[in-house]
């Protein structure tokens, strides 16, 4: 620990203070009893019944739900694929750059841009197959079409860790094509393959931009039945929600942080 | 093993892009016998090694183990199994599933699996780290995990690529008896890779010195040892001293210090002469043969050793070996004797 | 006959091993092609269309719609567009900038603690960052409402009028910006602070005497990547925001995000929103482009 400039400690509170005060303020309001206006009018958990009895909410909830678990289920599978194709056939080094080049894209695209492509495309395949209509199938798909390349870069990442040698011991050692991805690679994957879902599921569930642009008058999720309602006018059932999305949050990455402690001692 | 089947190799090539590794290499390898390939890094002795396990396809060339072509067959099929520099054992799976795997992989029965794995953990002593993980365990144990692995599947050619060379010194001089005695017991061909000759002397029933992608001498390790062919054998095989002579085809030859007595009359008219660093003597007085004046111009301590730097007259140093008690001093003139029987004519 | 090859101790032929990977990443690939690269190729070229009578797209090639993003159309030049586009670009900028001035200290504080505690802290920045934009937006809506302490605040300094709120304004989309992006500042930056070699920094001292010389010599250039990739990943998003102006800023904030927003929904004129989007891949390609420039040209150092 050696000595900082005064300013330095000021400063580092001032910007936590800007990443957690508005969502405290919130949190503060969820238990407020006041209906409509700021001013405090005593502690209550009534929003909170509220909310776990509002229908848009809970329907909200669960579109969110099943578009996550479905997204997630497609994109990992591709996801994977993509990532082990990728590693273990030579291709040409031409190709390797234009395939890194295209799968770090949507990472580093603005959303917005993601959005609109997705509209472009969906206008056009509605032409011929109208189930692309907006609604869950197209949440869905637009989904699975960013997380594909989260999934593909855990899973590479964690990919490269297994040396050459393994494999060809295992090729040594009468392993069949399938054997060496069952036996050797898929369980040394496995954990690269889980935190890629888990991440590819935390981006869906978050996802706001493109599910805007992309959804439909029946497959709300959370984070657009939000905004609308803070469009019209933010009622306490709202604050409610977003407090619990927010716990829900830290309970989440507190518990992946505990578990990665757990399988660090290896 | 009923019939005796011998791995031949014939003129093998094998380039990676324009530098060539393997040049018309050709070998036999009788059933059951050690060899060891010897030679520095880049020689092709790696490159010869995974062409037979299947890691490597040749430019051209055959590898033939009895009557049965193995160039046609994958890696996966062919009763060749090796032994990795890098141990490669299975960081997920435990010691006793490390051994399996390869049983398991052809379906062998698991009443045999558990009776076989056993037999060869025993031998290579082994048993009681069954259920440990991989990096549960220390450098010498990982390599008897990985040889296990290899032995259990009692393969036609086992391979061994540099196993030694992560071991330190002590564990090194065990394992080298452990591997001859585990040979013999399967009488199964083993054939070693390394560049540390030591190593090769210790295990072989017969040494290839490689370099530059051919074979430059092959013999036991005696032959290679005390009769290296030519310079660069006896440099690798640490042959300290060489010196140029002139020949006029009898059995004396004219050196820089002065006439020397041979064997027999060398092969040539001005060749290189070596003798080994061990076996210049150093005497009290005149030696009959080959005795010259030297002055010891440096000594260094090595442990089980005496390094000594002497001259004759003007000629290079000559280094010498001896005995931890021969207490020599810088400055003190000796008589040197370079027997006869100990002189090397080069063959370039 | 194809020669055997081969890869990882499989026999195989070149041609067979290219159709097995093919096999594997094709889905894939196949998947973003089409809903992803052929799409964003295509709204280049949709930029160069015309909106139809009834908001479809007419394909009549104009280049009308990046005039009007310029200021040009029927109506002759109005500067509304392109102070949109500048004020996103400005936003970005003073975004990043804020974000800069206060990721550093607080990538310094946490640098300064225990392994361990680092750790701890590095994850109390992270946090809010995994939280949905949309609820961090809104509440700033609410921390900056009419009832609320810091505009009670606001208007007893005689800063605003007294029971207003301090949003929709643009104080609130800076704060609301800087409060969103500080997280994917802070991290990028910390990365090289942590590997920070104070010797430098004490020979600097010896050397320069300044504060200011010191911090930019001696840690400023030892933190360029992490410093490049700080302001990557803070700016570029940033030009592309459209929630925070459109929670905290009102109407008449408007952003190259809002404006394409607007274009895809209710004035469904496609052709122009792509126009937009262009200007923003343009936009942030440039960008891009330009920091690796600066990275390639202190990599030599």
């Amino acid at each position: 620990m050696r000595r900082l400039a005064w300013w330095i400690a000021p400063a580092t509170f001032a910007g936590l203070f800007l990443l957690y005060v508005p969502l405290a303020a919130v949190a503060v309001l969820s238990f407020n009893a006041t209906r409509h206006g700021q001013s405090w009018g005593g502690f209550t958990w009534d929003w909170y019944v509220r909310m776990a009895h509002n229908q848009a909410i809970l329907e909200a909830a669960w579109n969110t739900l099943v578009v996550g678990l479905l997204s997630t289920a497609i994109a990992t599978v591709l996801g994977t694929l993509l990532a082990v194709g990728l590693a273990r056939i030579p291709w040409p080094r031409w190709f390797r750059r234009g395939s890194d080049l295209a799968i770090n894209l949507p990472v580093v695209t603005p959303d917005i841009l993601l959005a609109i492509a997705l509209v472009g495309a969906f206008a056009v395949l509605r032409e011929w197959w109208p189930v692309f209509k907006p609604g869950m199938i197209t949440l869905v798909v637009a989904h699975t079409t960013f997380q594909i390349s989260f999934v593909c870069l855990v899973v590479t990442s964690r990919l490269v860790t297994i040396p050459r040698d393994q494999i060809e011991a295992a090729r040594d050692l009468y392993a069949s094509r399938w054997g060496l991805w069952w036996r050797v690679l898929l369980p040394q994957l496995a954990p690269g393959i889980v935190a890629g879902a888990l991440l590819a599921f935390t981006i869906s569930l978050d996802d706001f931009v493109v599910s805007f642009f992309v959804t439909g008058p029946d497959s709300t999720t959370l984070p657009i039945l939000i905004y609308a309602s803070v469009r019209r006018g933010v009622t306490p059932e709202i604050h409610a929600l977003s407090t619990v999305i927010v716990a829900a949050t830290m309970l989440a990455i507190l518990a992946v942080s505990v578990i990665h402690k757990r399988h660090q001692p290896e | 093993m009923a019939t005796p089947l011998d791995l031949r190799i014939v003129d093998l090539s094998k380039s990676f892009g324009k530098v060539s590794v393997l040049k018309g290499l050709s070998l036999e390898v009788p059933d059951g016998q050690f060899i060891t390939l010897l030679g520095p890094s880049g020689c092709g002795k790696t490159t010869l090694l995974r062409l037979v396990a299947g890691f490597d396809m040749p430019d051209s060339g055959s590898i033939t183990l009895g009557s049965t072509d193995l160039l046609a067959l994958p890696a996966q099929r062919r009763p060749v199994n090796t032994v990795f520099q890098s141990y490669a054992l299975f960081p997920h799976l435990r010691v006793l599933d490390n051994v399996a795997f390869g049983l398991r992989s052809r379906r062998v029965p698991a009443a045999d699996v558990a009776r076989r794995c056993r037999e060869t953990m025993d031998i290579l002593r082994i048993a009681d780290l069954a259920q440990r993980y991989p990096h549960e365990l220390s450098g010498g144990q990982r390599q008897r995990v990985a040889l296990a692995r290899a032995l259990v599947n009692e393969p036609e050619v086992l391979l061994l690529d540099e196993p030694l060379s992560a071991l330190d010194a002590k564990l090194r001089k065990e394992v080298e008896v452990e591997l001859k005695r585990i040979q013999r017991r399967y009488d199964i061909t083993f054939i070693l890779v390394t560049h540390d000759q030591d190593e090769a002397i210790a295990v072989s029933d017969r040494i290839l010195i490689m370099h530059g992608g051919s074979i430059i001498q092959d013999g036991t390790p005696e032959q290679v040892y005390e009769r290296p062919v030519n310079q660069f054998v006896a440099e690798f095989m640490g042959v300290g001293n060489r010196f140029p002579v002139t020949s006029d085809g009898s059995d004396t030859v004219q050196g820089p210090f002065g006439p020397l007595r041979l064997e027999a009359p060398p092969p040539w008219r001005q060749g290189t002469l070596a003798v080994r660093l061990e076996d210049i003597e150093v005497r009290d007085q005149q030696p009959a043969v080959n005795g010259f004046q030297a002055v010891i111009e440096e000594r260094l301590f090595r442990g089980d050793y005496w390094e000594l730097r002497a001259r004759v007259g003007q000629a290079p140093p000559l280094v010498i070996m001896v005995n931890p008690d021969q207490i020599y001093h810088e400055g003190q003139t000796v008589w040197i004797e370079l027997p006869p029987s100990n002189i090397i004519p080069l063959a370039d | 006959m194809a020669r055997p090859i081969v890869i990882d101790g499989d026999l195989t032929t070149r041609p067979r091993l290219f159709i097995r990977g093919l096999m594997l990443i094709g889905w894939g690939l196949l998947w973003m092609a089409v809903f992803l690269y052929a799409p964003l190729v295509g709204l280049g070229a949709l930029s160069a269309a015309t909106r139809g009578e009834y908001g479809g797209v007419e394909w009549t090639l104009t280049t009308a719609n990046l005039w009007r993003l310029a200021g040009y159309d029927e109506l002759g030049f109005s500067y509304n567009n392109l102070l949109i586009l500048w004020r996103s670009v400005w936003l970005a900028a003073v975004t990043t900038g804020i974000c800069l001035a206060l990721a550093f200290p607080m990538a310094f504080w946490i640098a300064n603690h225990r392994p361990r505690v680092r750790h701890l802290l590095l994850a109390l920045v992270m946090v809010p960052s995994c939280v949905n934009l949309v609820i961090r937006t809104y509440a700033w809506q609410q921390l900056l409402g009419g009832q609320m302490p810091p505009a009670w605040l606001a208007s007893q300094l005689g800063l605003i009028p007294p029971g207003g709120a301090l949003y929709p304004s643009g104080f609130a989309v800076y704060l609301g910006m800087v409060s969103c992006m500080l997280p994917f500042t802070v991290l990028p930056l910390y990365t090289s602070i942590e590997r920070l070699d104070w010797n430098l920094v004490e020979a600097a001292r010896d050397l320069y005497g300044g504060r200011l010389r010191v911090f930019r010599h001696a840690i400023v250039s030892q933190c360029m990547p992490g410093l490049i990739a700080a302001t990557i990943l803070t700016f570029i998003p940033s030009l592309g925001m459209f929630v925070v102006p459109d929670l905290l800023g009102g109407a008449k904030f408007m952003l190259v995000g809002n404006l394409i927003q607007l274009q895809f929904g209710s004035m469904s004129d496609w052709p122009f929103g792509a126009a937009a989007g262009v200007f923003l891949i343009v936009a942030s390609l440039l960008a891009l482009v330009g920091l690796r420039a600066v990275s390639e040209r202190t990599e030599g150092r």
